[in-house]
Protein backbone atom coordinates (compact mmCIF):
# COMPACT_ATOMS: atom_id res chain seq x y z
CA UNK A 1 0.00 0.00 0.00
CA UNK A 2 2.72 2.38 1.01
CA UNK A 3 4.51 2.01 -2.31
CA UNK A 4 1.31 2.70 -4.14
CA UNK A 5 0.94 6.00 -2.35
CA UNK A 6 4.43 7.02 -3.30
CA UNK A 7 3.84 6.24 -6.95
CA UNK A 8 0.63 8.19 -6.84
CA UNK A 9 2.23 11.25 -5.31
CA UNK A 10 5.07 10.98 -7.77
CA UNK A 11 2.72 10.79 -10.69
CA UNK A 12 0.67 13.66 -9.42
CA UNK A 13 3.74 15.86 -9.15
CA UNK A 14 4.99 14.93 -12.59
CA UNK A 15 1.54 15.41 -14.04
CA UNK A 16 1.12 18.86 -12.51
CA UNK A 17 4.55 19.89 -13.69
CA UNK A 18 3.82 18.67 -17.17
CA UNK A 19 0.44 20.34 -17.28
CA UNK A 20 1.93 23.57 -16.08
CA UNK A 21 4.60 23.33 -18.72
CA UNK A 22 1.99 22.61 -21.37
CA UNK A 23 -0.16 25.56 -20.39
CA UNK A 24 2.82 27.88 -20.28
CA UNK A 25 3.89 26.47 -23.62
CA UNK A 26 0.52 27.10 -25.22
CA UNK A 27 0.35 30.55 -23.74
CA UNK A 28 3.61 31.71 -25.20
CA UNK A 29 2.98 29.89 -28.42
CA UNK A 30 -0.11 32.03 -28.78
CA UNK A 31 1.73 35.26 -28.19
CA UNK A 32 4.26 34.16 -30.78
CA UNK A 33 1.63 33.71 -33.45
CA UNK A 34 -0.14 36.86 -32.40
CA UNK A 35 3.16 38.63 -32.92
CA UNK A 36 3.20 37.71 -36.53
CA UNK A 37 -0.39 38.54 -37.31
CA UNK A 38 -1.86 41.25 -35.22
CA UNK A 39 -0.29 44.55 -34.41
CA UNK A 40 -2.76 45.24 -31.61
CA UNK A 41 -1.36 42.31 -29.68
CA UNK A 42 2.13 43.61 -30.29
CA UNK A 43 1.43 46.94 -28.73
CA UNK A 44 -0.02 45.16 -25.72
CA UNK A 45 3.11 43.07 -25.47
CA UNK A 46 5.17 46.21 -25.65
CA UNK A 47 3.22 47.82 -22.84
CA UNK A 48 3.60 44.76 -20.67
CA UNK A 49 7.33 44.85 -21.33
CA UNK A 50 7.45 48.47 -20.35
CA UNK A 51 5.92 47.93 -16.94
CA UNK A 52 8.31 45.08 -16.29
CA UNK A 53 11.18 47.05 -17.84
CA UNK A 54 12.86 44.09 -19.43
CA UNK A 55 15.49 46.43 -20.83
CA UNK A 56 18.46 48.01 -19.09
CA UNK A 57 18.76 51.76 -18.98
CA UNK A 58 21.91 53.59 -20.00
CA UNK A 59 23.04 53.90 -16.39
CA UNK A 60 22.42 50.25 -15.68
CA UNK A 61 24.52 49.28 -18.67
CA UNK A 62 27.35 51.59 -17.64
CA UNK A 63 27.20 50.28 -14.09
CA UNK A 64 27.38 46.65 -15.18
CA UNK A 65 30.40 47.42 -17.35
CA UNK A 66 29.18 45.27 -20.25
CA UNK A 67 26.81 45.95 -23.11
CA UNK A 68 25.10 43.14 -25.00
CA UNK A 69 25.00 43.82 -28.71
CA UNK A 70 23.28 41.49 -31.14
CA UNK A 71 25.06 41.20 -34.48
CA UNK A 72 25.10 38.79 -37.38
CA UNK A 73 27.98 36.38 -37.25
CA UNK A 74 27.67 35.12 -40.81
CA UNK A 75 26.73 38.08 -42.98
CA UNK A 76 29.97 39.26 -44.50
CA UNK A 77 30.85 42.12 -44.86
CA UNK A 78 28.30 43.56 -42.36
CA UNK A 79 28.69 41.27 -39.42
CA UNK A 80 30.88 38.18 -39.48
CA UNK A 81 33.60 36.39 -37.55
CA UNK A 82 37.09 36.54 -39.00
CA UNK A 83 39.61 33.70 -39.06
CA UNK A 84 40.85 34.59 -35.59
CA UNK A 85 37.40 34.25 -34.09
CA UNK A 86 36.92 38.02 -33.76
CA UNK A 87 33.73 39.74 -34.80
CA UNK A 88 34.20 42.14 -37.71
CA UNK A 89 32.28 44.05 -40.37
CA UNK A 90 30.48 47.33 -40.95
CA UNK A 91 28.00 46.82 -38.09
CA UNK A 92 30.68 45.54 -35.72
CA UNK A 93 33.00 48.48 -36.44
CA UNK A 94 30.20 50.75 -35.22
CA UNK A 95 29.52 48.49 -32.24
CA UNK A 96 33.17 48.76 -31.21
CA UNK A 97 32.85 52.55 -31.28
CA UNK A 98 29.74 52.38 -29.09
CA UNK A 99 31.56 50.23 -26.56
CA UNK A 100 34.54 52.56 -26.58
CA UNK A 101 32.48 55.72 -26.09
CA UNK A 102 30.31 54.16 -23.38
CA UNK A 103 33.42 52.88 -21.66
CA UNK A 104 32.06 49.34 -21.38
CA UNK A 105 33.04 45.93 -22.65
CA UNK A 106 31.02 44.42 -25.48
CA UNK A 107 29.39 41.03 -25.31
CA UNK A 108 28.49 40.06 -28.88
CA UNK A 109 25.44 37.87 -29.29
CA UNK A 110 25.13 35.98 -32.55
CA UNK A 111 21.63 36.65 -33.91
CA UNK A 112 19.64 35.38 -36.85
CA UNK A 113 17.33 37.45 -39.03
CA UNK A 114 14.32 35.69 -37.51
CA UNK A 115 15.10 36.30 -33.83
CA UNK A 116 16.30 39.92 -33.75
CA UNK A 117 13.01 41.34 -32.45
CA UNK A 118 12.65 38.59 -29.83
CA UNK A 119 16.09 39.39 -28.48
CA UNK A 120 15.16 43.04 -27.95
CA UNK A 121 11.68 42.41 -26.60
CA UNK A 122 13.03 40.07 -23.94
CA UNK A 123 15.92 42.38 -23.09
CA UNK A 124 18.45 39.68 -23.82
CA UNK A 125 20.44 42.19 -25.84
CA UNK A 126 20.63 45.97 -25.34
CA UNK A 127 21.16 46.94 -28.98
CA UNK A 128 20.66 45.11 -32.25
CA UNK A 129 23.18 46.07 -34.90
CA UNK A 130 22.44 43.37 -37.41
CA UNK A 131 21.80 45.00 -40.77
CA UNK A 132 18.35 45.82 -39.43
CA UNK A 133 16.22 47.52 -42.09
CA UNK A 134 13.77 50.06 -40.69
CA UNK A 135 10.17 49.18 -41.55
CA UNK A 136 6.86 50.39 -40.14
CA UNK A 137 5.94 46.94 -38.84
CA UNK A 138 9.22 46.60 -36.99
CA UNK A 139 9.04 50.15 -35.62
CA UNK A 140 5.90 49.11 -33.74
CA UNK A 141 7.85 46.44 -31.88
CA UNK A 142 11.25 48.03 -31.32
CA UNK A 143 12.67 51.56 -31.25
CA UNK A 144 14.99 52.46 -34.08
CA UNK A 145 17.76 55.00 -33.61
CA UNK A 146 19.04 57.22 -36.43
CA UNK A 147 20.04 55.34 -39.58
CA UNK A 148 23.63 54.64 -40.57
CA UNK A 149 23.18 53.01 -43.95
CA UNK A 150 20.95 53.09 -47.02
CA UNK A 151 19.41 50.15 -48.75
CA UNK A 152 17.46 50.32 -51.94
CA UNK A 153 16.94 48.28 -55.05
CA UNK A 154 19.46 48.26 -57.83
CA UNK A 155 19.46 47.16 -61.45
CA UNK A 156 22.49 45.62 -63.13
CA UNK A 157 22.84 45.06 -66.86
CA UNK A 158 25.54 44.09 -69.38
CA UNK A 159 28.00 46.95 -69.98
CA UNK A 160 27.33 47.09 -73.73
CA UNK A 161 23.63 47.89 -73.26
CA UNK A 162 23.24 49.47 -69.87
CA UNK A 163 19.69 49.96 -68.59
CA UNK A 164 19.75 53.35 -66.89
CA UNK A 165 16.06 53.92 -66.51
CA UNK A 166 13.21 51.49 -66.19
CA UNK A 167 11.09 53.63 -68.50
CA UNK A 168 13.54 52.77 -71.27
CA UNK A 169 12.89 49.04 -71.00
CA UNK A 170 11.41 47.82 -74.28
CA UNK A 171 8.07 46.05 -74.55
CA UNK A 172 9.67 42.69 -75.34
CA UNK A 173 12.55 42.97 -72.89
CA UNK A 174 12.49 40.99 -69.70
CA UNK A 175 13.94 41.79 -66.31
CA UNK A 176 15.18 39.05 -64.03
CA UNK A 177 14.08 39.01 -60.39
CA UNK A 178 14.20 36.52 -57.55
CA UNK A 179 10.75 35.49 -56.30
CA UNK A 180 9.76 36.83 -52.92
CA UNK A 181 12.24 39.71 -52.88
CA UNK A 182 11.36 43.35 -52.52
CA UNK A 183 12.52 43.85 -56.12
CA UNK A 184 9.70 41.63 -57.36
CA UNK A 185 7.03 43.40 -55.31
CA UNK A 186 8.29 46.84 -56.26
CA UNK A 187 8.43 46.20 -60.00
CA UNK A 188 5.05 44.50 -60.09
CA UNK A 189 3.49 47.41 -58.29
CA UNK A 190 5.19 50.33 -59.99
CA UNK A 191 6.04 48.97 -63.44
CA UNK A 192 3.25 46.51 -64.23
CA UNK A 193 4.06 46.66 -67.94
CA UNK A 194 7.58 45.33 -67.61
CA UNK A 195 7.81 41.60 -68.15
CA UNK A 196 9.52 39.81 -65.27
CA UNK A 197 11.41 36.59 -65.38
CA UNK A 198 11.23 35.03 -61.93
CA UNK A 199 13.64 32.60 -60.40
CA UNK A 200 13.48 30.92 -57.02
CA UNK A 201 17.12 30.97 -56.07
CA UNK A 202 19.98 33.41 -56.35
CA UNK A 203 22.12 30.94 -58.27
CA UNK A 204 19.43 30.33 -60.90
CA UNK A 205 18.81 34.03 -61.42
CA UNK A 206 22.54 34.60 -61.74
CA UNK A 207 22.98 31.89 -64.36
CA UNK A 208 19.96 33.11 -66.33
CA UNK A 209 21.28 36.66 -66.27
CA UNK A 210 24.76 35.57 -67.37
CA UNK A 211 23.21 33.62 -70.22
CA UNK A 212 21.48 36.77 -71.40
CA UNK A 213 17.90 35.61 -70.71
CA UNK A 214 16.97 39.11 -69.57
CA UNK A 215 18.15 42.63 -70.31
CA UNK A 216 18.75 43.40 -66.66
CA UNK A 217 18.61 41.99 -63.17
CA UNK A 218 16.89 43.78 -60.28
CA UNK A 219 17.78 42.98 -56.67
CA UNK A 220 18.95 44.67 -53.46
CA UNK A 221 21.49 47.27 -54.52
CA UNK A 222 24.21 45.80 -52.31
CA UNK A 223 23.75 42.48 -54.13
CA UNK A 224 23.86 43.90 -57.66
CA UNK A 225 26.81 46.17 -56.85
CA UNK A 226 28.77 43.24 -55.46
CA UNK A 227 27.83 41.23 -58.56
CA UNK A 228 28.99 43.89 -61.00
CA UNK A 229 32.31 44.21 -59.18
CA UNK A 230 32.92 40.48 -59.03
CA UNK A 231 31.98 39.84 -62.64
CA UNK A 232 33.54 41.59 -65.62
CA UNK A 233 31.34 43.24 -68.22
CA UNK A 234 28.39 44.26 -66.07
CA UNK A 235 27.38 47.73 -64.95
CA UNK A 236 24.94 48.87 -62.33
CA UNK A 237 22.85 51.28 -64.41
CA UNK A 238 20.44 52.10 -61.61
CA UNK A 239 22.20 51.97 -58.23
CA UNK A 240 19.28 53.19 -56.15
CA UNK A 241 15.67 52.58 -57.04
CA UNK A 242 12.34 52.68 -55.31
CA UNK A 243 11.60 53.36 -51.69
CA UNK A 244 14.91 54.09 -50.07
CA UNK A 245 15.04 52.11 -46.86
CA UNK A 246 17.57 52.63 -44.15
CA UNK A 247 19.45 50.46 -41.74
CA UNK A 248 19.55 51.58 -38.13
CA UNK A 249 20.42 50.33 -34.67
CA UNK A 250 17.42 49.18 -32.63
CA UNK A 251 16.76 49.09 -28.90
CA UNK A 252 13.95 47.64 -26.81
CA UNK A 253 10.74 49.64 -27.14
CA UNK A 254 10.68 52.31 -24.45
CA UNK A 255 14.40 52.28 -23.66
CA UNK A 256 14.60 56.05 -24.09
CA UNK A 257 17.85 56.71 -22.25
CA UNK A 258 19.79 54.33 -24.47
CA UNK A 259 17.97 55.54 -27.59
CA UNK A 260 18.78 59.18 -26.87
CA UNK A 261 22.40 58.37 -26.19
CA UNK A 262 22.64 56.38 -29.45
CA UNK A 263 21.11 59.20 -31.48
CA UNK A 264 23.51 61.73 -29.98
CA UNK A 265 26.39 59.35 -30.58
CA UNK A 266 25.49 58.91 -34.24
CA UNK A 267 25.25 62.68 -34.70
CA UNK A 268 28.53 63.35 -32.88
CA UNK A 269 30.63 60.76 -34.66
CA UNK A 270 29.00 61.82 -37.92
CA UNK A 271 30.85 65.12 -37.59
CA UNK A 272 34.12 63.23 -37.96
CA UNK A 273 32.72 61.23 -40.89
CA UNK A 274 32.88 58.08 -38.81
CA UNK A 275 30.67 55.99 -41.09
CA UNK A 276 32.69 56.90 -44.16
CA UNK A 277 35.73 55.61 -42.33
CA UNK A 278 33.74 52.54 -41.36
CA UNK A 279 32.84 52.00 -45.04
CA UNK A 280 36.43 52.36 -46.11
CA UNK A 281 37.60 49.87 -43.50
CA UNK A 282 34.96 47.22 -44.03
CA UNK A 283 32.90 47.61 -47.20
CA UNK A 284 35.38 49.09 -49.67
CA UNK A 285 36.68 45.69 -50.76
CA UNK A 286 33.22 44.47 -51.65
CA UNK A 287 31.49 47.56 -53.02
CA UNK A 288 34.29 49.82 -54.19
CA UNK A 289 34.67 53.56 -53.66
CA UNK A 290 32.00 54.55 -56.20
CA UNK A 291 29.11 53.56 -53.99
CA UNK A 292 30.34 55.03 -50.73
CA UNK A 293 27.92 57.94 -50.80
CA UNK A 294 25.05 55.79 -52.09
CA UNK A 295 25.31 53.40 -49.18
CA UNK A 296 26.58 55.40 -46.21
CA UNK A 297 24.32 57.57 -44.09
CA UNK A 298 26.41 60.01 -42.03
CA UNK A 299 25.20 61.60 -38.81
CA UNK A 300 21.76 60.04 -39.20
CA UNK A 301 20.84 62.35 -42.07
CA UNK A 302 19.51 60.67 -45.17
CA UNK A 303 20.25 62.70 -48.29
CA UNK B 1 42.14 22.03 -60.12
CA UNK B 2 39.57 24.07 -58.32
CA UNK B 3 40.12 24.17 -54.61
CA UNK B 4 37.47 22.51 -52.52
CA UNK B 5 37.87 25.20 -49.92
CA UNK B 6 39.11 22.99 -47.13
CA UNK B 7 42.15 25.29 -46.94
CA UNK B 8 40.02 28.02 -45.29
CA UNK B 9 39.92 25.81 -42.22
CA UNK B 10 43.65 26.25 -41.79
CA UNK B 11 43.43 30.03 -41.71
CA UNK B 12 43.94 31.53 -38.25
CA UNK B 13 42.12 29.66 -35.54
CA UNK B 14 39.31 28.39 -37.77
CA UNK B 15 39.86 24.70 -37.13
CA UNK B 16 40.07 25.19 -33.37
CA UNK B 17 36.85 27.23 -33.47
CA UNK B 18 35.14 24.47 -35.41
CA UNK B 19 36.24 21.86 -32.87
CA UNK B 20 35.15 24.09 -30.00
CA UNK B 21 31.77 24.37 -31.74
CA UNK B 22 31.65 20.61 -31.97
CA UNK B 23 32.34 20.36 -28.26
CA UNK B 24 29.42 22.73 -27.56
CA UNK B 25 27.13 20.42 -29.53
CA UNK B 26 28.47 17.30 -27.84
CA UNK B 27 28.31 18.84 -24.38
CA UNK B 28 24.68 19.89 -24.71
CA UNK B 29 23.66 16.53 -26.09
CA UNK B 30 25.61 14.50 -23.51
CA UNK B 31 24.10 16.34 -20.55
CA UNK B 32 20.63 16.17 -22.07
CA UNK B 33 20.97 12.49 -22.87
CA UNK B 34 22.12 11.61 -19.36
CA UNK B 35 19.18 13.41 -17.74
CA UNK B 36 16.72 12.13 -20.36
CA UNK B 37 17.67 8.52 -19.72
CA UNK B 38 17.04 8.79 -16.00
CA UNK B 39 13.76 10.70 -16.37
CA UNK B 40 12.77 8.59 -19.36
CA UNK B 41 13.03 5.40 -17.31
CA UNK B 42 10.66 6.86 -14.73
CA UNK B 43 8.31 8.23 -17.40
CA UNK B 44 8.32 4.91 -19.21
CA UNK B 45 7.31 2.99 -16.12
CA UNK B 46 4.52 5.49 -15.48
CA UNK B 47 3.36 5.10 -19.08
CA UNK B 48 2.59 1.47 -18.36
CA UNK B 49 0.57 2.45 -15.30
CA UNK B 50 -2.81 0.85 -14.82
CA UNK B 51 -4.40 4.26 -14.21
CA UNK B 52 -6.11 5.56 -17.30
CA UNK B 53 -5.57 9.15 -16.22
CA UNK B 54 -1.80 8.78 -15.90
CA UNK B 55 -1.59 7.04 -19.23
CA UNK B 56 -3.68 9.79 -20.79
CA UNK B 57 -1.49 12.55 -19.36
CA UNK B 58 1.65 10.93 -20.69
CA UNK B 59 -0.01 10.32 -24.03
CA UNK B 60 -0.74 14.05 -24.28
CA UNK B 61 2.83 14.89 -23.23
CA UNK B 62 4.30 12.54 -25.82
CA UNK B 63 2.07 13.89 -28.57
CA UNK B 64 2.96 17.47 -27.71
CA UNK B 65 6.64 16.67 -27.95
CA UNK B 66 6.16 14.87 -31.23
CA UNK B 67 3.97 17.53 -32.83
CA UNK B 68 5.86 20.59 -31.63
CA UNK B 69 9.03 21.31 -33.63
CA UNK B 70 12.08 21.52 -31.36
CA UNK B 71 12.73 25.00 -32.70
CA UNK B 72 9.40 26.23 -31.32
CA UNK B 73 10.20 24.64 -27.97
CA UNK B 74 13.55 26.43 -27.91
CA UNK B 75 11.89 29.78 -28.58
CA UNK B 76 9.26 29.13 -25.93
CA UNK B 77 11.79 28.22 -23.26
CA UNK B 78 14.40 30.86 -24.11
CA UNK B 79 12.24 33.86 -25.04
CA UNK B 80 8.82 32.77 -23.76
CA UNK B 81 9.85 32.36 -20.13
CA UNK B 82 11.34 35.84 -20.12
CA UNK B 83 8.21 37.36 -21.64
CA UNK B 84 5.70 35.57 -19.45
CA UNK B 85 7.50 35.07 -16.14
CA UNK B 86 10.38 37.52 -16.45
CA UNK B 87 12.81 34.68 -15.83
CA UNK B 88 16.16 34.80 -17.57
CA UNK B 89 17.28 31.31 -18.44
CA UNK B 90 20.66 31.11 -20.15
CA UNK B 91 20.69 29.85 -23.72
CA UNK B 92 22.63 26.72 -22.79
CA UNK B 93 20.23 25.83 -19.97
CA UNK B 94 17.24 26.49 -22.25
CA UNK B 95 18.69 24.12 -24.81
CA UNK B 96 19.21 21.43 -22.19
CA UNK B 97 15.67 21.88 -20.84
CA UNK B 98 14.21 21.49 -24.32
CA UNK B 99 16.32 18.47 -25.17
CA UNK B 100 15.46 16.83 -21.85
CA UNK B 101 11.75 17.59 -22.36
CA UNK B 102 11.98 15.96 -25.77
CA UNK B 103 14.35 13.14 -24.76
CA UNK B 104 12.29 12.15 -21.72
CA UNK B 105 9.16 11.72 -23.80
CA UNK B 106 10.86 9.74 -26.55
CA UNK B 107 12.87 7.70 -24.07
CA UNK B 108 9.77 7.08 -21.99
CA UNK B 109 7.97 5.74 -25.02
CA UNK B 110 10.87 3.42 -25.78
CA UNK B 111 10.85 2.19 -22.18
CA UNK B 112 7.10 1.64 -22.36
CA UNK B 113 7.48 -0.34 -25.57
CA UNK B 114 10.25 -2.44 -24.09
CA UNK B 115 8.33 -3.20 -20.92
CA UNK B 116 5.24 -4.13 -22.85
CA UNK B 117 7.23 -6.35 -25.17
CA UNK B 118 8.18 -8.62 -22.26
CA UNK B 119 5.88 -11.66 -22.61
CA UNK B 120 3.26 -12.05 -19.92
CA UNK B 121 4.60 -15.51 -19.17
CA UNK B 122 7.68 -13.92 -17.59
CA UNK B 123 5.49 -12.26 -14.96
CA UNK B 124 3.41 -15.40 -14.44
CA UNK B 125 6.46 -17.61 -14.04
CA UNK B 126 8.09 -15.22 -11.60
CA UNK B 127 4.93 -14.99 -9.49
CA UNK B 128 4.64 -18.75 -9.62
CA UNK B 129 8.12 -18.97 -8.10
CA UNK B 130 6.79 -17.02 -5.14
CA UNK B 131 8.44 -13.66 -5.86
CA UNK B 132 6.74 -10.49 -4.69
CA UNK B 133 5.90 -7.59 -6.98
CA UNK B 134 9.13 -5.74 -6.23
CA UNK B 135 11.31 -8.72 -7.00
CA UNK B 136 9.42 -9.54 -10.18
CA UNK B 137 9.98 -6.05 -11.52
CA UNK B 138 13.54 -5.47 -10.46
CA UNK B 139 14.96 -8.95 -10.93
CA UNK B 140 12.99 -10.28 -13.88
CA UNK B 141 11.38 -7.55 -15.94
CA UNK B 142 13.80 -4.61 -15.74
CA UNK B 143 16.97 -6.47 -16.73
CA UNK B 144 15.21 -7.77 -19.83
CA UNK B 145 13.74 -4.36 -20.56
CA UNK B 146 17.09 -2.65 -20.43
CA UNK B 147 18.60 -5.10 -22.86
CA UNK B 148 15.90 -4.37 -25.37
CA UNK B 149 16.14 -0.70 -24.64
CA UNK B 150 19.83 -0.04 -25.22
CA UNK B 151 19.97 -0.25 -28.99
CA UNK B 152 16.82 1.83 -29.30
CA UNK B 153 17.95 4.54 -26.94
CA UNK B 154 21.33 4.86 -28.65
CA UNK B 155 19.45 5.61 -31.81
CA UNK B 156 17.77 8.45 -29.94
CA UNK B 157 21.13 9.73 -28.72
CA UNK B 158 22.51 10.11 -32.24
CA UNK B 159 19.33 11.92 -33.26
CA UNK B 160 19.79 14.32 -30.37
CA UNK B 161 23.40 15.04 -31.31
CA UNK B 162 22.28 15.99 -34.81
CA UNK B 163 19.36 18.10 -33.63
CA UNK B 164 21.66 20.32 -31.55
CA UNK B 165 22.25 22.30 -34.75
CA UNK B 166 18.99 24.11 -33.91
CA UNK B 167 20.45 25.82 -30.85
CA UNK B 168 22.02 28.46 -33.10
CA UNK B 169 18.55 30.01 -33.16
CA UNK B 170 18.94 31.03 -29.52
CA UNK B 171 22.42 32.41 -30.00
CA UNK B 172 24.55 29.41 -29.12
CA UNK B 173 27.45 29.14 -31.53
CA UNK B 174 27.82 25.43 -32.22
CA UNK B 175 29.65 23.53 -34.92
CA UNK B 176 27.28 24.26 -37.79
CA UNK B 177 27.12 27.96 -36.97
CA UNK B 178 30.91 28.17 -36.85
CA UNK B 179 30.97 26.47 -40.25
CA UNK B 180 28.58 29.06 -41.67
CA UNK B 181 30.67 31.85 -40.16
CA UNK B 182 33.82 30.50 -41.75
CA UNK B 183 32.15 30.07 -45.14
CA UNK B 184 30.68 33.58 -45.11
CA UNK B 185 33.88 35.24 -43.93
CA UNK B 186 35.67 33.72 -46.92
CA UNK B 187 32.90 34.22 -49.46
CA UNK B 188 35.07 36.35 -51.70
CA UNK B 189 38.44 34.68 -51.23
CA UNK B 190 37.20 31.12 -51.71
CA UNK B 191 33.63 30.89 -53.00
CA UNK B 192 33.77 27.10 -52.98
CA UNK B 193 34.50 26.91 -49.27
CA UNK B 194 30.93 25.77 -48.57
CA UNK B 195 31.64 22.36 -50.04
CA UNK B 196 34.86 21.71 -48.16
CA UNK B 197 33.73 23.12 -44.84
CA UNK B 198 30.41 21.27 -44.83
CA UNK B 199 32.24 18.08 -45.80
CA UNK B 200 34.41 18.51 -42.72
CA UNK B 201 31.33 19.18 -40.57
CA UNK B 202 29.75 16.02 -41.96
CA UNK B 203 32.88 14.13 -41.00
CA UNK B 204 32.86 15.63 -37.48
CA UNK B 205 29.23 14.60 -36.89
CA UNK B 206 30.18 11.22 -38.27
CA UNK B 207 33.05 10.65 -35.86
CA UNK B 208 30.76 11.60 -32.96
CA UNK B 209 27.79 9.47 -34.00
CA UNK B 210 29.53 6.51 -35.57
CA UNK B 211 31.10 5.05 -32.40
CA UNK B 212 27.73 5.38 -30.69
CA UNK B 213 26.04 3.52 -33.54
CA UNK B 214 28.73 0.84 -33.50
CA UNK B 215 28.17 0.37 -29.82
CA UNK B 216 24.47 -0.13 -30.48
CA UNK B 217 25.16 -2.81 -33.06
CA UNK B 218 27.55 -4.57 -30.72
CA UNK B 219 25.14 -4.54 -27.81
CA UNK B 220 22.34 -5.72 -30.05
CA UNK B 221 24.39 -8.71 -31.14
CA UNK B 222 25.36 -9.61 -27.63
CA UNK B 223 22.01 -9.20 -25.95
CA UNK B 224 19.25 -9.59 -28.43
Amino acid sequence: MKKNYLTKIGTLLTATALFGATLAGCGSAKTETADLNSTAANIEEGDAAETDTVYRTLDEIKESGTINIGVFSDKSPFGYVDENGEYAGYDVYFAEKIGEDLGVKINYVSTEAANRIEYLQTGKVDIILANFTVTEERAQEVDFALPYMNVALGVVSPSDSVVESLDAVGADDQIIVISGTTAETYLEKNYPDIKLQKYDAYAEAKTAFENGNGVAWANDNTEVIAFSLENEGYTVGIPSLGDADTIAPAVTKGNDTLLTWLNEEIETIGEDNFFHKDYEETLLDTYGADYENTLVVEGGKVQ
Amino acid sequence: MQSLGIDVLFKGTNMIRLLKGLWVSVEISLISVAISIVLGLIAGVLMTSKSKLIRFIFRVYLEIVRIMPQMVLLFIVYFGTTRVFGMNISAELSAIIVFVFWGTAEMGDLVRGSIQSIPKIQYDSAYALGMDKFKVHFLIIFPQTIRRLLPLSINLVTRMVKTTSLVMMIGIVEVLKVAQQIIEANRKASPNAAFGVFAVVFFLYFIVCWPISRLAVKLEKRWA
